[in-house]
C-alpha cells in the first residue's frame, strides 16, 4: 500500500533545511532530551515495540540488537555505538540523502542510541567519497555541541555523549559490520569470524552495537510517536516489520529518486507510481534492494497455498504486488536489502547487466576467503567469455557450480551477496545466456544504455550522438 | 669474495605542515588508541603529498607507534590511497549497474577521447588522472562522475566536455 510519509524527508527541499534551526523548529532534539531522562528498560521496550528492522540489508530487529549488549556496563569495558554509513551497495543512495539533508536526525539518533546501549561515544563510519555528507555531519555535530546537546553534560544531564565521524578509504567490504570495525580500528578492512559478535567484542575489543545510519535516524521519530504507534504505520506490523523507511529506485525508470513511505509498499507502486514507470520499453526485471538481492521478473507468480505461509495472502498474484518487507522478500527467495531497486527494461541486456555486477564483486572481494576471491574472479572471467562469444555451453553450468561453491563457505556475507544474485541471474536468464553462447555473443540487445547505444538491429541514429563505439570490448580493468 | 648487500633505499622524509599537525592532534583525541587514527592520518598525509609515498608510510608508522608493515598493509587494502603519484585532478567515472544503465560507458568513452588517455592513466601534463569507480551512491542521478571532491550528476556528454575543459585549461 502506498502511503507517503515525511518524518525524515520533511526538510529535504528546504533551503538550509539541514541546519539545526529548521530541525528544532520541527521538534528536533526533544526526544534525545527525553530519552536521557528515561529508564533504559523503558527505552528498550519502546524500541522493541517499534519493530525497526535494520535498514542496512540484513533486516535484524534493532531493539533486539540493543538488548544483546551486556548490562550493566562495566567501567573497564566501555561500550561503543558504531553507525554504518559506508553506503556502497550498487543501487543504494538513501543514506547519502539523510547525511546531506537531515544530518541532525542521525546525530539525535546517536544520542538516544548511546543511552540505549550504555555507550558514551558513537562513531559514524562514512565512506570517504561522500565529502558533502562528512562535512554536513561534522557541521551538525558542531551545531549540537554549541547548543550543549553533546559533550560532558548533554541537555545539562549527567550522561556524557560524543559523536565522531570516521572515514573509510574506498572499500565496499567495509560495509560489512566486522570489517567496518577493523577499519575503524585502523586495520585492513577484512571481516572477522563470528562469534564473538560485536555485542561481546566489537570496536576496540569492547561491547559494541553496529546500526545502519537510516536505522538510527528512525529512532527519534519512533520514540516521539511511541514504539507501537510507529510500528503500526506499516502494513506489515503483524509480522513485526514496522514503521516507515526510505524507498529508492534507479535504472530504467522515468523519475528515479528516493521517497519515504510506510513499510508495505509494493514494487509495482515503487516502479510505476513513484518511479513514473519503465522507460525504453517493458519491464524485464528488477533487482529489489541493492545488487546483492537476486533479481525478480515481473512474470513470476507467488505460490504459497499453505495458509500459514507468510506469503499466503498474495498466493497467485505477481511478485510485484507483494509488500516490500524483510520477511516477505526472504520468503520470495530474494532479499529486501537496502530497499533501493534497480530496474531493467527489455531494451537492456541481462547478460551485460550480470557481467557488470560480477565485475563489481570481483573488484570488491577483500580476498580473505579463497572461495569468494577466486570464485568472484572466475564468475567475471567466464561471463566476459560469454559476452565475447567465446564461451562453451558447459561453462554456463560451471557458473552455477562456482557460485554454489561460494555459498556458505566464507567468513562474511559478501560471499552470499555474490553467489545469490549470480544464481538468480543464471536461473532466471538461462535462455538469454544460452542464446549468447549459441550465437557467439551476438544475441540479446547488446546494450545497457539504450539512450547512447542503440539495441542491436535498431536504427543507430536514434541514439544520442557522440557516444563513441559500443564499449563491449573494453578490457575489464579495475581502477588502479 | 665477500658479497655486498644492496644498500637499502632511504625513503624521502615526510612531515606535515603545522596546520595539519594540529588536525592530526585533534584526530588522535577521538579514539581510545593511536592505531585507530591510521586511516584518517593517511588521508591527511595524502591530502598534502598527493600520494602515499614510502616517506608517508614511515611518518604515519612512527607517529602512531605502528610497524611500517601494518601501515603498508592498510595502504594497499584501500583503493583511495594512491600508491603512485597521480594527476592534479582525479576524475572518477562510476561504472556500476545503475550508472551503466544510464550511459556511464558513453561518459567514460568521452573522457578517454577528450583526455587522450585510457582508464587508469594520467594525462602527459600531469593534470588529470582518469579512473572508474564502483558505485558512488548516486544511482538516482546517474550517470555521474566525481572530480576531486565534487559530484557531477545527471551528466550529459556536453557537460562532460565542459567539466574536462575546465580541468585541462
Amino acid at each position: 500500500m502506498l502511503v507517503r510519509t515525511n518524518y525524515l524527508t520533511k526538510r529535504y527541499t528546504e533551503k538550509d533545511g539541514w541546519k539545526i534551526g529548521p530541525y528544532e523548529r520541527d521538534g528536533g532534539y526533544k526526544q534525545a532530551r527525553r530519552a536521557l531522562g528515561m529508564k533504559r528498560d523503558d527505552l528498550l521496550t519502546e524500541m522493541k515495540a517499534a519493530n525497526i528492522r535494520g535498514r542496512g540489508g540484513a533486516g535484524f530487529p534493532m531493539g533486539v540488537k540493543w538488548g544483546f549488549m551486556p548490562w550493566p556496563p562495566k567501567a573497564e569495558k566501555p561500550h561503543y555505538l558504531v553507525i554504518n554509513a559506508d553506503e556502497g551497495e550498487p543501487g543504494t543512495f538513501k543514506d547519502r540523502t539523510l547525511m546531506e539533508l537531515n544530518p541532525h536526525a542521525c546525530v539525535e539518533g546517536c544520542i538516544i542510541g548511546c543511552f540505549g546501549i550504555g555507550a558514551h561515544a558513537a562513531y559514524i563510519y562514512v565512506r570517504d567519497e561522500l565529502h558533502l555528507s562528512k562535512e554536513r555531519l561534522w557541521a551538525a555535530i558542531a551545531e549540537a555541541k554549541a547548543k550543549g546537546y553533546l559533550g560532558n553534560k548533554p541537555f545539562g544531564l549527567d550522561y556524557p555523549v560524543e559523536v565522531y565521524v570516521h572515514t573509510g578509504a574506498g572499500a565496499y567490504i567495509c560495509g560489512e559490520e566486522t570489517s567496518l570495525l577493523n577499519s575503524l580500528e585502523g586495520k585492513r578492512g577484512e571481516p572477522r569470524l563470528k562469534p564473538p559478535f560485536p555485542a561481546q567484542a566489537g570496536a576496540f575489543g569492547m561491547p559494541s552495537t553496529v546500526n545502519n545510519l537510516e536505522t538510527i535516524a528512525a529512532v527519534p521519530t519512533a520514540l516521539e510517536m511511541g514504539g507501537d504507534a510507529f510500528s503500526k504505520l506499516s502494513t506489515l506490523h503483524n509480522i513485526k516489520d514496522g514503521g516507515t523507511r526510505l524507498f529508492g529506485v534507479s535504472g530504467h525508470v522515468k523519475t528515479p529518486g528516493i521517497w519515504e513511505c510506510a513499510v508495505g509498499l509494493t514494487l509495482r507502486e515503487l516502479i510505476y507510481d513513484l518511479g513514473g514507470g519503465v522507460e525504453h520499453g517493458e519491464l524485464l526485471g528488477v533487482i529489489p534492494g541493492g545488487s546483492s538481492c537476486p533479481i525478480l521478473r515481473p512474470e513470476e507468480i507467488v505460490h504459497a497455498p499453505d495458509e500459514k505461509h507468510v506469503l499466503h495472502p498474495w498466493h497467485g498474484k505477481s511478485v510485484l504486488d507483494v509488500p516490500m518487507g524483510v520477511d516477505t522478500y526472504r520468503a520470495l527467495g530474494t532479499m529486501l536489502g537496502t530497499c533501493c531497486a534497480i530496474v531493467l527494461s527489455d531494451k537492456a541486456d541481462p547478460v551485460l547487466a550480470f557481467q557488470n555486477l560480477m565485475q563489481f564483486y570481483r573488484h570488491e572481494s577483500c580476498g580473505q576467503c579463497t572461495p569468494c576471491r577466486e570464485g568472484s574472479a572466475w564468475l567475471n572471467r567466464i561471463l566476459t567469455r560469454v559476452v565475447d562469444g567465446k564461451a562453451e555451453m558447459e561453462e554456463l553450468d560451471r557458473l552455477h557450480e562456482i557460485a554454489n561453491n561460494i555459498m556458505g563457505n566464507t567468513i562474511c556475507a559478501f560471499g552470499e551477496g555474490t553467489a545469490m544474485p549470480a544464481m538468480g541471474f543464471i536461473k532466471k536468464f538461462r535462455k538469454e545466456l544460452e542464446a549468447y553462447v549459441l550465437s557467439g555473443g551476438k544475441a540479446g540487445t547488446g546494450t545497457l544504455a539504450p539512450d547512447y547505444f542503440p539495441p542491436r538491429g535498431t536504427d543507430a541514429g536514434a541514439a544520442k550522438k557522440g557516444a563513441g563505439a559500443p564499449p563491449a570490448k573494453r578490457a575489464a580493468k579495475p581502477a588502479a | 669474495m665477500e658479497k655486498t648487500l644492496p644498500v637499502a633505499h632511504e625513503p624521502e622524509a615526510f612531515a606535515l605542515t603545522p596546520e595539519r599537525e594540529r588536525e592530526l592532534a585533534d584526530i588522535l583525541t577521538r579514539y581510545p588508541n593511536k592505531q585507530a587514527a591510521c586511516i584518517p592520518a593517511l588521508h591527511l598525509c595524502q591530502a598534502q603529498n598527493g600520494w602515499v609515498s614510502e616517506g608517508v608510510i614511515v611518518f604515519v608508522a612512527e607517529r602512531l607507534g605502528l610497524s611500517t608493515a601494518h601501515v603498508k598493509g592498510v595502504v594497499t587494502f584501500y583503493t583511495l590511497f594512491n600508491q603512485h603519484p597521480v594527476g592534479k585532478h582525479q576524475v572518477w567515472v562510476c561504472r556500476t549497474l545503475s550508472c551503466a544503465l544510464k550511459g556511464s560507458d558513453a561518459v567514460l568513452n568521452r573522457c578517454e577521447k577528450k583526455l587522450g588517455i585510457h582508464v587508469g592513466e594520467t594525462t602527459k601534463d600531469g593534470k588529470v588522472t582518469l579512473r572508474t569507480a564502483e558505485c558512488l551512491a548516486s544511482c538516482g542521478t546517474a550517470p555521474m562522475m566525481q572530480v576531486d571532491k565534487d559530484y557531477y550528476e545527471n551528466l550529459t556528454l556536453q557537460q562532460v566536455d565542459e567539466i574536462l575543459d575546465r580541468l585541462t585549461r
